[in-house]
């Protein structure tokens, strides 16, 4: 379809000032601009999780899976076996792929799957009023540890490229022009791509004013290299000072699942013939 | 009748299923119907495993306790099942490993002779006992030139060996079936769902479910199937759904504890409206349970599980010929009504092999639920009379298709209007209207046996064999739902006309479906209930049945 409104007229309700509205409008641009390159976006898949992020499959008017917490990369994982025509990009919240669903997320890795994951990762979880998230940093008061918590957050740049990642980048909600690279590199990227976004949560964990000072661009990095990009991606673990390096901290060719997976369509008479010919082989 | 049965005993890691697969298919050469039951621990290798293959004139589905022939590769098989045979019995032993009255077979020197590898030691037994039983040479050939295709001229004649040494002292003698194909209840449940127009099998190994997944791996590219192995059921059920989502017919396989970790993924099915087909072999429970025994204790699980209300087809075959056949539908009935649909068997069925007349098998409908060409207009969830909305799958043109977990309005956008909630609820729950008057054109409820009798043994999934032969001697009527939601009333009503006493024959504690069927007000007289994992036998029920008749 060509010339749809790309966001729908459903109403809105993250709260004012919520990163969320940053990474709503990029998706926006990017899917108006694969539109303007002459991409259908009938074939392009949103599938969400459960948690703030996850408003944003009703607000974009495009197909897509507004799933279980935890739980978009299994069904986004079906989805490319079962068309590999489709471009799948998954919107996860922190506490529902870092927690809930972290398994999946490693294995999508893993598997080297071509679809594209970003991590709407404000640290905390919104909707559920205020807890601490894998992310969160040690201390964190939340309310379910208003002592502060007593474990560190882990690295989630550093899980994915253990895991097998194709496509790692970390970006920010408040530098939109490279969060929009960042995304539409990972869209294009033959594989796993991963896009962890720091994002502002206006209510729970308003960390601009840590952010803001501590961002800054990957422009002496190549990523092609591994353990260049595993050294990078731990100058900052989401606990301390450091300052926070934003891009792509690796990008590799592999082959990915769907392709290998690819099974020839099969019409449904075949099908009956091959099951006759099975039971018959069993006389 | 005739009949007779085949006890082979050894270690796991023997190959006793396959042996005995090869003397079933002996029998079935013979013209046997064939039941093979098998019993092996959760255990890689070193505990007893046995399988017991029975030959009858008719279709059958249980074994009897006592056999015919022993056929032992280790010493404790003569020595758990000496007790176990009939007056005349054969015993035909591996003599490198086994001492003991019958006819022993020389392995390790028959496999010295013609240089045959250690794999080979079954066919020398086989080769045995086919002497001894009397088979002719010409089917021992046919039946190992069918079954064995790697280095079958060598394990010919490494049988031919056995063969030549041992004398028959227990002739077989010929039946009259053609010789039918032989199918694990497993491996019938995977074909019967490609009859369905299975596109797409997800499923995390547990026994008894798992030879479905290895059989359709096996054979996913004459099939034309995506089979995938994911990291768990949870990621299983959610990937299935994925590929019900882009139009894929999919199903899953599990058994109690995985099916546990599936439930979310079932509740979400429910109110996605999308279609899925879960098989769940039932072992016997509570938690790990018994994995490799059987047990029916799911049916109230699989008919309650998930949050929220929803409709739900369960179907619970009763051998392997209603396996292909109900799987079918199974898979027919989730996307004509785009609704989960279960496939209930347990260890028996499962992993249990039947003779199987395909021919019989009625033809089953596949409803193309057509895709919906209605472009920008599309709506997921569209209001009909029915309940069903049309389907259209991401990538059709100017369609925007939208599912949700949450409440959601007919185009899928998340709703916490009081209006629209009690909309779509009663959308989704009026399904149930229509798969109840659905389900009436199919043969819902199998009844058989004395039409006469006021009396009639109640049973379900695989226990329906064993309820027939002893429903045979006792005079008894069997009647065997195999459609357990929605509840056939009208078929049961009609099937227990004129009974008087009804008894629930089930292999759990509790009497699941006795609790089904009196909660839509049959009642139930009495109850039979076996519940230590292993399948009632013929003279178990027998005489179980006795205690409980007037």
């Amino acid at each position: 379809m060509t010339g749809r409104p790309i966001i729908t007229d459903i109403q809105n309700t993250w709260c004012p000032g919520c990163g969320n509205f940053s990474i709503q409008h990029t998706l926006k641009n990017i899917l108006a601009d694969m539109e303007k390159e002459g991409r259908s976006l009938d074939d392009v898949v949103l599938v969400s999780g459960i948690g703030c992020h996850a408003k944003i499959a009703d607000y974009l008017n495009i197909n897509s899976f507004y799933s279980l917490h935890g739980r978009t990369i299994p069904v986004a994982t079906g989805i490319k076996l079962a068309n590999p025509r489709l471009t799948v990009i998954c919107c996860c919240g922190d506490g529902d792929c870092y927690a809930e669903g972290l398994d999946h997320l490693l294995f999508a890795a893993k598997r080297n799957l071509d679809i594209t994951v970003m991590v709407h990762n404000n640290r905390v979880y919104g909707l559920t009023t205020g807890q601490y998230t894998p992310t969160s940093p040690l201390g964190f008061r939340g309310k379910s540890t208003p002592m502060g918590t007593e474990e560190f957050p882990f690295n989630p740049l550093e899980l994915m490229l253990a895991s097998g990642a194709t496509y790692v980048a970390r970006g920010y909600t408040k530098k939109m022009d490279q969060l929009k690279g960042l995304i539409r590199g990972g869209i294009d990227h033959h594989g796993f791509s991963f896009i962890d976004v720091l994002q502002i949560c206006a209510t729970f964990f308003p960390a601009a004013d840590y952010y803001t000072p501590r961002v800054y661009d990957l422009a002496d990095h190549d990523p092609a290299q591994f353990m260049a990009a595993c050294t990078r991606a731990r100058e900052w673990d989401y606990n301390g000072d450091a300052k926070i390096p934003l891009g792509v901290f690796y990008r590799a060719r592999f082959p990915t699942f769907d392709d290998r997976m690819a099974q020839i369509e099969m019409g449904q008479d075949q099908r009956d013939a091959a099951v006759r010919g099975i039971i018959s082989s069993r006389e | 009748m005739k009949e007779l049965s085949v006890l082979i005993g050894g270690k796991a890691g023997d190959g006793i299923n396959s042996a005995g697969a090869m003397v079933a298919q002996l029998l079935g050469h013979m013209g046997y119907h064939i039941y093979l039951y098998f019993d092996y621990p959760s255990l890689i290798r070193g505990g007893h495993n046995f399988a017991v293959i029975r030959g009858a004139g008719t279709s059958i589905g249980t074994c009897r306790e006592k056999v015919d022939f022993l056929l032992a590769l280790n010493q404790e098989t003569v020595q758990r099942h000496r007790d176990h045979m009939n007056p005349g019995a054969a015993i035909i032993f591996n003599a490198d490993l086994v001492k003991g009255e019958g006819q022993g077979v020389p392995v390790t020197s028959i496999l010295h002779e013609e240089q045959a590898p250690a794999i080979m030691g079954n066919s020398a037994l086989i080769g045995g006992f086919a002497k001894a039983a009397g088979i002719p040479w010409e089917t021992v050939e046919a039946v190992f030139r069918s079954h064995i295709p790697k280095g079958t001229e060598l394990n010919l004649k490494v049988a031919r060996k056995a063969y030549d040494l041992l004398s028959t002292v227990h002739p077989v003698e010929p039946c009259n079936s053609p010789g039918l194909p032989l199918l694990s209840g497993n491996e019938a449940i995977g074909l019967g769902l490609a009859m369905g127009g299975l596109e797409a099998y997800v499923s995390y190994p547990m026994t008894p479910s798992s030879s479905i997944l290895h059989f359709l791996a096996e054979e996913k590219e004459k099939l034309g199937i995506t089979v995938v192995h994911p990291e768990n059921e949870i990621s299983v059920v959610l990937m299935a759904l994925g590929f019900a989502y882009a139009g894929k017919r999919s199903a899953v396989g599990t058994s109690g504890g995985g099916f546990c970790l599936m439930t979310e993924g079932l509740s979400l099915a429910g109110m996605a409206e999308l279609p899925l087909v879960f098989v769940v072999s039932q072992r016997t429970g509570p938690s790990t349970g018994l994995p490799t025994y059987t047990g029916q204790s799911e049916l109230q699980f699989v008919l309650t599980a998930g949050q929220g209300e929803f409709p739900r087809l369960i179907v619970a075959p009763g051998d392997a010929e209603e396996a292909l056949y109900w799987s079918a539908v199974a898979m027919n009935i989730a996307w004509k009504f785009q609704v989960p649909a279960f496939i209930l068997p347990d260890k028996t069925l499962s992993e249990g092999s039947y003779s199987v007349n395909s021919t019989s098998i009625p033809p089953v409908k596949r409803e193309d639920p057509g895709t919906a060409d209605l472009g920008s207009r599309y709506k997921r969830y569209t209001d009909t009379p029915a309940g069903i909305s049309p389907l259209a799958y991401p990538g059709a043109k100017e369609a925007v298709v939208k599912v949700n977990s949450y409440a959601h309005d007919e185009a899928g956008y998340t709703t916490e209007e009081a209006d629209m909630v009690d909309l779509m609820t009663r959308k989704r729950l009026r399904k149930w209207d229509g798969l109840i008057a659905e389900m009436e054109g199919y043969p819902q409820v199998n009844s058989s046996g004395h039409a006469g009798t006021s009396a009639a043994m109640l049973c379900w999934g695989s226990t329906r064999g064993v309820c027939r032969e002893v429903a045979g001697t006792l005079g008894l009527r069997v009647v065997q739902p195999v459609v357990l939601a929605p509840f056939p009333m009208t078929a049961l009503n009609a099937a227990l006309n004129g009974v008087t006493t009804v008894i629930c024959v089930e292999e759990n504690a509790t009497g699941q479906l006795a609790t089904l069927a009196e909660r839509h007000g049959i009642a139930i007289h009495k109850k039979v209930l076996r519940h230590d994992g292993r399948p009632f036998t013929y003279e178990s029920l027998l005489a179980r049945m006795k205690e409980v008749l007037p």
